[in-house]
């Protein structure tokens, strides 16, 4: 769009501006996207409407009937009407227990993405800027922890806080717990290829130049370099969602997360799993395929994302 | 490229794997050429093998593969003699027990009456969790080498009930070992004896390591082999933990035996053509406890007083829970509702009856009591004791907010859970699930554990985490042991019980079942005391 234009049209809002940008165009030319984020949204909407939508409410005790414990999906030969997709061992609607349980899927991985970034993209503005022995410090202990599989370093942390807070204490504070050990197990990425990106921009002439009239660092790291490296930083977030959403749910399925009493995906596919040899399928199958589509619909749209901001690949 | 490399590293894993898996069925091979190995897999572990670490089930029936009492039992639970021949009752404060002759243990030593003086001593000593197994204050003397006399304070007609599992050690060989002194199951120094075992029994242990495997054989020499049926030459023991796996395992033909299936996946296991389930009645009651010895529950909503100090709060409890509907659902039809805290097969009367499920009445009960809006209170139960245990506590609590009751669940498992509730922990706990065998499968057994006044300290019935109290019963109790009239005795104990039943002491739910499985090929005894003996085990 030349300058032109925009004269002509004078401050045009920001749906136009979103509608008409290079990037809403890939957008809409990839139906794959289109379609994944349609996905995307719809969970996400599901889940935090969850008690309005959800035929019954799993977490009241008086409304479970343990007579109806264990009934297969609605269509089936033994199926029963007001339970869609079966019941658990405890009569609880499955599809009630997923909408629930992907409220704190979500809410985990949001949550620890954020922190993730927060913690990344800081440590890797002050790496890259200040460089010397505090970008070595900095990233010989990124290096260090990128030894680790991310999974290791959260149960480490994890146990960590189960051992210090004591069951009952851990119970109420586990949602906290799973965000800070994902949280702290990812910001490696973010933290490096910030670096990167800022070792380029820092000899840049605007960087120079703000330098010059004698603003502070923090204020030339913050309003003036960030802003030129956030790219690819979004992108690592988008596909570092379904990683931690991913990375919740083992950590659940392993038993080390959220307890059976608040399940998130992952507990549900764990407590399922135990059924599985006796034929009960849908306890298990139907948490696992939501987990599924909710992953592979994110990290689309993360892949969409890296290729549409790459410059190269246009 | 990069495709490639990964594919050849698959490939060269896959070969690997091959190889493994080629040598584990050499291995195998070469096991069945040698002789028939029964491979057992078990959800816990067999820790130290000293015999008067652990008073458990699971722990003292595994050694009971190696180690023999005074007496046995046979296939139906009757007491046969075992190491002793025969005794009898000189006057009811004194016994003579004759030995059985040309009895060796695995490593050669004769079994004698010094054997069983030291056994006697070592079982009442500090550290062993056996204490109870003989009274404390009994005196024993050796007559001669195969002649022991014992002489007690009181009388006590079930004197030799629990023997079977009182394992006599080898004298010489524990002094020889430095296992003079038995090792408490809680010092984290297992002692010198804890990996080694010296037995009168049919095997002997080769190996043991303690979660991973322990190898049994079978010795020559073994003075009873009338009384067992076994064509093995030895047994690999293996602990699985998870459920699905340990049937997959089995399913696939990685074992040959396993325990225990899950309820859910009975079916499963008999629909296999290569395996079967084995099920019956474990003499185990679960029931739950209501604590009526403290004056105010920390967990509950009520302040000031305690609402389980009231039968008709506790009864109303009671008629809540759906015990037909978690039996149905929850254990599968695998397990029996039971009115009293023992198993109809070891006693019942036809007047002692359930009080039935109905919630209407539960909460007028409620009403009466001043709770009509119902309370809260917090139920402390195990997730890895018995069958099912969480799922059975969540139902609960689900019957209970039916009536208003709301029931705050902390499932944990045993090692916290037992920690917590037990009297080391205090007996913190407000509602809590437990299960009883009396091992001695006798009722005086529940009463003084389950049902006699305690104070804070556990002084009195040590399993009797609500702190029921009534004095009529602790004085049947003290009668009932010394009774020796049978008739006089079974009243005594069904007024006692009848007693519990009124007062709605605790709430007993049902008798779990047993569920072992096995290959096929495979014949083994189940004995409704859960106890796995490979001596009446054969592999065709």
């Amino acid at each position: 769009m030349t300058d032109a234009i925009r004269v002509k049209e004078e401050q045009p809002g920001v749906l136009s501006r979103i509608l008409r940008s290079d990037l809403f165009y890939s957008f809409r030319r990839s139906p794959i996207t289109v379609i994944s984020a349609a996905v995307t949204l719809v969970l996400i909407l599901a889940a935090l409407f969850a008690p309005w939508i959800a035929p019954h409410d799993p977490f009241d005790p008086a409304s479970l009937d343990i007579m109806n414990s264990l009934l297969p999906p609605q269509w089936t030969a033994d199926g029963q009407a007001g339970f869609l997709l079966g019941t658990d061992d405890q009569g609880r609607d499955v599809l009630s227990t997923i909408l629930y349980g992907m409220r704190i899927s979500l809410a985990v991985g949001f949550a620890s993405v954020v922190l993730a970034m927060a913690l990344g993209v800081t440590l890797g503005l002050i790496a890259g800027y200040v460089g010397g022995i505090t970008d070595t410090i900095i990233m010989r202990v990124a290096d260090v922890q990128l030894t680790f599989p991310a999974i290791l370093t959260a149960l480490l942390i994890d146990g960590v806080a189960r051992a210090l807070a004591g069951p009952q204490a851990y119970e109420e504070i586990v949602v906290f717990v799973l965000v800070l050990s994902i949280g702290l197990s990812f910001w490696v990425q973010y933290a490096r290829t910030v670096r990167g990106s800022v070792l380029v921009e820092a000899n840049k002439e605007y960087v120079l130049a703000a330098r010059l009239i004698g603003l502070r660092s923090s204020t030339i790291m913050f309003r003036h370099v960030l802003p030129n490296v956030v790219g690819p930083v979004l992108v690592i977030a988008t596909i570092n969602l379904a990683l931690a959403i991913i990375t919740e749910a083992t950590l659940s399925f392993l038993g080390v997360g959220v307890p059976p009493t608040q399940p998130s995906l992952g507990t549900l596919i764990r407590i399922g799993n135990d059924y599985l040899f006796s034929g009960e399928w849908w306890v298990t199958i139907f948490p696992g395929i939501t987990l599924a589509i909710l992953a592979l619909a994110v990290n689309l749209l993360g892949d969409w994302l890296r290729d549409a901001l790459n410059p190269k690949l246009r | 490229m990069h495709r490639q490399t990964l594919f050849s590293r698959m490939v060269g894993g896959a070969a690997r794997a091959a190889v493994i898996v080629g040598a584990l069925a050499a291995a195998t091979l070469a096991a069945q050429a040698e002789g028939k190995t029964l491979r057992f897999a078990f959800q816990g572990t067999l820790n130290a093998l000293d015999p008067y670490s652990l008073n458990e089930t699971f722990t003292l029936g595994m050694l009971g593969n190696v180690y023999e009492g005074l007496t046995k039992r046979d296939k139906d639970l009757k007491i046969i003699p075992g190491l002793a021949e025969s005794w009898e009752t000189i006057d009811p404060l004194h016994w003579r027990f004759h030995l059985r002759k040309n009895v060796t243990f695995s490593n050669g030593d004769a079994f004698n009456a010094d054997d069983v003086l030291f056994s006697a001593e070592r079982v009442r000593a500090d550290g062993s969790d056996l204490k109870t197994r003989i009274p404390a204050d009994s005196e024993w003397k050796k007559v001669d080498d195969y002649t022991v006399d014992v002489t007690l304070k009181t009388p006590n007609p079930i004197l030799f009930a629990e023997w079977d599992t009182w394992y006599i050690m080898d004298k010489e060989w524990a002094e020889k070992e430095g296992a003079t002194k038995p090792v408490s199951a809680k010092d984290t120094n297992p002692g010198p004896a804890a990996y080694k075992a010296n037995g009168t029994g049919p095997f002997t242990i080769e190996s043991h390591e303690p979660g991973v495997k322990t190898v049994f054989k079978r010795r020559d020499g073994y003075w009873g082999e009338k009384l067992i049926d076994t064509n093995l030459d030895g047994v690999v023991f293996t602990p699985i933990a998870s459920d699905s796996t340990r049937v997959a395992a089995l399913l696939s033909g990685d074992v040959d035996l396993i325990e225990p299936v899950p309820v859910q996946d009975v079916d499963r296991v008999n629909k296999d053509p290569n395996t079967a389930a084995l099920t019956g009645p474990e003499l185990r009651a679960i029931f739950l406890n209501m604590n009526q010895i403290r004056d105010e529950l920390p967990t509950s909503n009520i302040k000031g007083k305690n609402p389980f100090k009231d039968p008709n709060v506790r009864k109303a409890f009671y008629q809540a829970i759906d015990i037909e509907a978690i039996d149905k659902r929850v254990m599968r039809g695998l397990a029996t509702p039971i009115p009293l805290l023992i198993a109809p097969q070891l006693y019942s009367a036809p007047d002692l009856k359930r009080w039935p499920y109905d919630p209407e009445a539960a909460k007028k009960l409620l009403t009466d009591a001043g709770y009509p809006d119902g309370f809260t209170v917090g139920m402390d139960c195990p997730n890895d004791r018995y069958v099912n245990d969480e799922q059975i506590c969540q139902a609960v609590v689900s019957m209970l907010a039916k009536i208003g009751v709301k029931v705050n669940l902390n499932a944990q498992p045993k090692a916290k859970y037992f920690a917590k509730v037990l009297a080391p922990g205090g007996y913190d706990n407000d509602f809590s699930l437990l299960g009883w065998t009396p091992s001695s499968f006798d009722s005086w057994n529940v009463f003084v554990s389950l049902a006699t006044c305690r104070d804070a300290t556990g002084k009195g019935g040590p399993f009797n985490l609500g702190g029921y109290c009534n004095p009529k019963v602790d004085e049947l109790a003290k009668q009932i042991v010394v009774e020796t009239d049978v008739d006089k005795r079974n009243q005594m104990v069904h007024d006692a019980y009848k007693i519990l039943l009124d007062d709605t002491s605790h709430i007993p739910l049902h008798q779990q079942s047993l569920a072992w499985g096995k290959r096929k090929n495979l014949d083994i005894v189940q004995r409704s005391d859960d106890q796995v003996l490979f001596y009446w085990a054969k592999l065709n």
